[in-house]
């Protein structure tokens, strides 16, 4: 039987998370206290050392993409800081259990990253509808404010810093780092073209580092504890912990913070009770909406960012929605590109073209106008084509469920 | 200008960068977006009222009519569809007699849908105003909506 891993959700349950007192307590902002104390530059090696993989998805290093957004720059006196809390992938729903459960560990990680690259500005861009998050933050950071943690020269150091709340208003793709930038210069949702990246050309043209939740909340137990410790903990290419939120078919839903290279079979069957009513495992979506469905052979491989990868599927934001037999692919298919429509900001003619057109197909599938292999062929190629010729990764992304329809349930679908 | 609308702007500078925060205090205000208030936040942030309803009609939070006493929206994710999330808006709208969109006449109701509102776990869910009404069954559905028939 395997266990529960906390690091990000070490102080679940055990604190009053509206008390800051009860966080320092634990130990808390211990790790911002020691990391400014030592050179910025120290703090991005430990960082870089630490291997640790952003968790918004993509699994860039964030010792690296802090490196750059230090290094950009080097005259720039403004550098911002945002953290990602816009979750908004379907099936995820890990974001919200750290801020409601600690909002101040996701602070403290704010405040080392901002320190790490020299940002005196930071801001928690969160989902409009987290009504509970939005609260908890907030007097985060009032608490915060009031015990000189943000502000000027903290813990006597030369450093000062603000932290502000932003909030979204309902749009997927806002989540997207660069789109979630023209949100917050108050423009329409439509993305950037990169390069340049955040970290030389961020909010309003200045070096900007953009991470999750889960990233910042993992920091300062880095910091505190060192990268060795960090990295003795998961698997080579994905060290350290990672929570993963299990809804579907399946006794147990929930969140589950485990070391990294747990298999999916123990996630479901260990920590999630196993399928509901008895039946059997069908197929999982891993990763959410922009993610990958696959089969019972998928059961025992190590959960990390390179084996899915190996196995076509994706780790993304850490969702699996579990189906027991019975259910439609279809209709989940349909569900998911019907999901994307409605998300596309249309500014790319391949994504807003396509998206229809991908329905479409369904449609005439439905209507048995055209055969399942031929329906499968076209999605196929319809989504490459979008893959290939859309302007950013929400056009790329209906390939990644189609691709792993084909490659695990061709037969079926 | 509309005292409320005044009191609201009172607490921002007026500069473009703060259009979104601005659309969202202003509707967390007065309920929703009016003409009135969209030529008076034009005038205020100083750009053309083109572009602020260019920015309001791209984000699924802001709306152009009243909200009802109840708001409702019905999460159509993909946990939550795999939960029978299309059997649970039949049954909303059956109770309450409205279809996705609208407002009921009375201003009770209004029914919205969103993408993943974050509570999977708890599928097929909905919130009304700001709260998760977790695992909804066509009975649960029934009872939320005809207890609060009954207060009225
Ligand atoms: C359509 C779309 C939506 C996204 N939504 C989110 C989100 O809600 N939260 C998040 O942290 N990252 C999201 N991302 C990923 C971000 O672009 C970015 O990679 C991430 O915030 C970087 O943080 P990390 O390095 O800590 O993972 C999204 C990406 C895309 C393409
Ligand atoms: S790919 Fe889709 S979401 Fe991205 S810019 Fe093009 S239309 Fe907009
Ligand atoms: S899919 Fe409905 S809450 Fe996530």
């Amino acid at each position: 039987m395997i266990q529960e891993k906390r690091i990000t959700l070490k102080n679940l349950g055990k604190i009053n998370p509206e008390s800051i007192d009860d966080y320092i307590n634990e130990g808390g902002y211990k790790a911002f206290e020691k990391a400014v104390g030592l050179h910025h530059i120290e703090i991005i090696d430990e960082m870089v050392k630490s291997s640790l993989r952003g968790r918004g998805g993509a699994g860039f290093s964030a010792g690296l993409k802090e490196k750059f957004t230090s290094e950009a720059c080097l005259r720039c006196e403004q550098k911002y800081l945002i953290c990602n809390a816009d979750e908004g992938e379907p099936g995820t729903f890990k974001d919200r259990i750290i801020m409601e459960n600690d909002p101040h560990l996701m602070l403290e990680g704010m405040l080392i990253a901002a320190y790490a690259i020299g940002a005196s500005k930071a801001y928690v861009y969160i989902r409009g509808e987290y009504y509970k998050s939005i609260d908890r933050i907030n007097k985060a950071i009032s608490a915060a404010k009031e015990k000189g943690i943000i502000g000027k020269n903290v813990f006597g150091s030369a450093f000062s810093v603000d932290v502000e709340i932003k909030l979204g208003a309902g749009s997927y793709l806002c989540g997207e780092e660069l789109t979630l930038l023209e949100s917050l210069e108050g423009k329409r949702g439509y993305p950037r073209i990169k390069p340049p990246f955040p970290a030389e050309k961020g909010l309003n043209g200045k070096p900007t580092l953009i991470n999750n939740v889960e990233t910042l909340a993992t920091i300062p137990a880095i910091i505190y504890n060192g990268p060795e410790w960090y990295t003795s903990l998961g698997t080579e290419d994905s060290p350290g912990t990672k929570i993963f939120t299990i809804s579907g078919d399946i006794n147990n839903p929930g969140y589950f913070e485990v070391e990294m290279g747990v298999t999916l079979r123990q996630l479901i069957y260990e920590l999630g009770g196993g399928i509901k009513d008895g039946k059997k495992f069908y197929a999982a979506i891993l990763g959410g909406a922009a993610g990958t469905f696959v089969n019972e052979s998928v059961l025992d491989t190590p959960m990390g960012f390179d084996t899915l990868k190996e196995k076509g599927a994706v780790l993304g934001s850490g969702a699996i929605m579990v189906m027991s037999e019975g259910r439609s692919l279809f209709d989940i298919t349909n569900s998911i590109l019907e999901f994307f429509k409605h998300e596309s900001c249309g500014k790319c003619v391949p994504c807003r073209i396509g998206m229809p057109q991908l329905l479409h197909i369904m449609e005439n599938l439905k209507n048995n106008k055209i055969g399942r292999v031929e329906a499968l062929d076209l999605l196929l190629y319809e989504s490459e084509f979008m893959a290939k010729s859309s302007l950013c990764p929400l056009g790329q992304s209906p390939i990644l469920p189609i691709k792993s329809l084909k490659q695990y349930f061709e037969n079926e679908f | 200008m509309n005292e409320k609308l005044k009191e609201t702007f009172s607490s921002f500078e007026g500069k473009e960068e703060e259009l979104i925060p601005l659309l969202q205090k202003v509707q967390e205000n007065l309920g929703f977006l009016s003409d009135e208030s969209m030529e008076e936040i034009s005038r205020f942030i100083r750009i053309p009222a083109s572009m602020v309803y260019g920015v309001a009609t791209f984000y699924t939070q802001f709306r152009f009519t009243p909200k009802g006493e109840r708001h409702i929206m019905l999460c159509r994710g993909t946990a939550c569809h795999v939960k029978g999330a299309t059997r649970i808006q039949e049954e909303v709208e059956n109770q309450i007699g409205i279809k996705v969109g609208e407002t009921s006449e009375d201003l009770k109701y209004s029914l919205e849908n969103v993408a993943c509102i974050g509570a999977c776990s708890l599928a097929p869910c909905a919130m009304v105003n700001d709260t998760v009404e977790a695992n909804l069954t066509p009975k649960k559905v029934e009872k939320i909506f005809s207890i609060s028939k009954d207060k009225k």
